[in-house]
Parts: structure tokens; C-alpha cells; sequence
């Protein structure tokens, strides 16, 4: 079902994030376009070339429960030997719910030694921030983590 | 442009996987804030950040307003041979800001 879910926006997903509704009505009222699920989903093809994902091998960590949204430490590591042949090129990072989808992307060499980054996000709700590698035969993998922040980046704006 | 500050381990052996951490001082003004007369704060992030060791790249990254202001990065890296490392910082502008810190490989 998660594969399904990243794929084809409709009904599944609606389902999965009923338990976001409440969120999702207030943001239905901001004063501007917020992104949404099908703006993730559009910004991530853009990433992939709509090439399939395998989920797993991918770890966003991110403390579940943030008090602030403004400075949110978050790890992304990607299973790799990171060796010439078989490396992580790209690692990309999406939200749901931020005025834009993406986050960043961070590109790794064999160099690198390892596909770990360490950085601090803004986060403008609670919502689920996904992580897209692109390894190095041009396959993709991804792995997401689902957080709730107390005290949104933004909240300083009228809703 | 701004202050950084960067931690590369002064030594490290061969082969050895060292991390690497950097921060700079920078706004990060994501131009979706309402400024006090009701007008959108204009745009000024930093759009890239990348890392080299003696001319190999080694990391970067392209930012979004996302990023939280002061950007953070930590990361690995080989030690394979004494040398520089040197990190750019570019804003929305095109401006770019390079430091560089030595790494001593036995």
C-alpha cells in the first residue's frame, strides 16, 4: 500500500491522512497556495522522471514530537559502500505542507565516505517529510518519517 | 558576507571517515513572511553550499526556503591525502563566499 500511496494521489491517500484533517482545514483557510500532497507528489516525479521507487534503505531522522518548526535537526542517511560503482548520487527532501515542496537536495561522491547528512529544516505543521535517493545506476529508492510540530515555522503569519 | 564557522578535524588517518561540520550566519528570508506593513518580505536565501578536498567535490547541496536561517550542514568525508578543503556558500545573488580549512593526513 505505501508504494501505491506515492504514485497515485487519490482516495488511499485521503484515507491515510484522515487522522491530518483538522490540520488540513486550517490550512485550506491560509492566505496562500499551500502545497499539498499532489504538489509533493508533482515535485518528487519532477525529481524521479516518474521512474519507480523502491521504499527502504532510505532513514529520515527527525525527533517525532518538535516544539518549533523554525530549526528542526533532521539526519538523512542512505544505505550505500558508497564506492565509484555503486554510490549515492542525490538525496532529495520533500514536505507536504510547507509553501514549497522541496526542502533541499544534497549530492554525495564516492568521497563522501558515507550518504549521511546532518542539517536543521523549517517545518510549517505537522506532516510527513519524505527523502528520494538517486543512486548512482539511476535507480531510486526513499524512506519517509512522519512528524508533529507544536509551534509551526510561519506562525507568525496571519491564517 | 557572512561569518562561518567550520569544524574539520585538524588530523586524521588514512582512509579514515571524518566528519565534517559547518555553519554559516545567514537569514535565510524565505519570502513568505508578512512584513509590519502587510507586504511580502522579498526573498534572500542562500541557493547552494558545496564542499571540495584538494579540488574533488566531496558534498554540496541546492537550498530551498526550507532551510532554516543560519544554514547547518554536517557530513563524512575521506581522509585519502593532506590538502584543503574548501567550502562555498552562494546566495540568490550569484555572490559567493569561500572559505577553507587543512586537514593533516598521516
Amino acid at each position: 500500500m505505501r508504494d501505491d500511496m506515492h504514485t497515485t494521489p487519490g482516495a488511499t491517500r485521503r484515507a491515510v491522512l484522515t487522522g491530518a484533517a483538522a490540520s488540513a482545514a486550517l490550512i485550506a483557510a491560509a492566505p496562500y497556495a499551500w502545497s499539498t500532497t499532489a504538489e509533493m507528489d508533482a515535485a518528487i516525479k519532477a525529481f524521479t522522471g516518474g521512474a519507480p521507487m523502491k521504499e527502504g534503505g532510505v532513514k529520515v531522522d527527525i525527533p517525532i514530537l518538535l516544539e518549533s518548526g523554525h530549526s528542526v535537526p533532521t539526519i538523512v542517511s542512505v544505505e550505500s559502500p558508497m564506492t565509484a560503482a555503486d554510490h549515492v548520487k542525490t538525496v532529495a527532501l520533500f514536505n507536504e505542507k510547507n509553501p514549497l515542496p522541496q526542502v533541499a537536495e544534497f549530492h554525495f561522491t564516492p568521497k563522501s565516505g558515507r550518504a549521511w547528512v546532518s542539517t536543521r529544516i523549517r517545518l510549517s505543521d505537522s506532516q510527513r517529510v519524505v527523502a528520494v535517493a538517486k543512486m548512482s545506476d539511476d535507480s531510486f529508492r526513499m524512506g519517509w518519517i512522519e512528524v508533529i510540530v507544536t509551534l509551526p515555522a510561519c506562525a507568525e503569519e496571519p491564517r | 558576507m557572512a561569518r562561518a564557522l567550520i569544524n574539520v578535524p585538524a588530523k586524521a588517518k588514512r582512509g579514515e571517515i571524518v566528519e565534517v561540520k559547518v555553519l554559516i550566519s545567514h537569514p535565510m528570508e524565505t519570502g513568505f513572511r508578512m512584513g509590519p506593513d502587510g507586504k511580502f518580505i522579498q526573498r534572500e536565501i542562500l541557493k547552494s553550499f558545496a564542499c571540495t578536498y584538494d579540488g574533488e567535490a566531496v558534498f554540496s547541496a541546492d537550498l530551498h526556503p526550507a532551510m532554516s536561517a543560519n544554514p547547518f550542514f554536517a557530513f563524512n568525508m575521506v581522509a585519502s591525502q593532506s590538502g584543503v578543503v574548501t567550502f562555498s556558500w552562494t546566495d540568490d545573488k550569484d555572490q559567493t563566499q569561500v572559505q577553507t580549512a587543512k586537514i593533516d593526513v598521516e
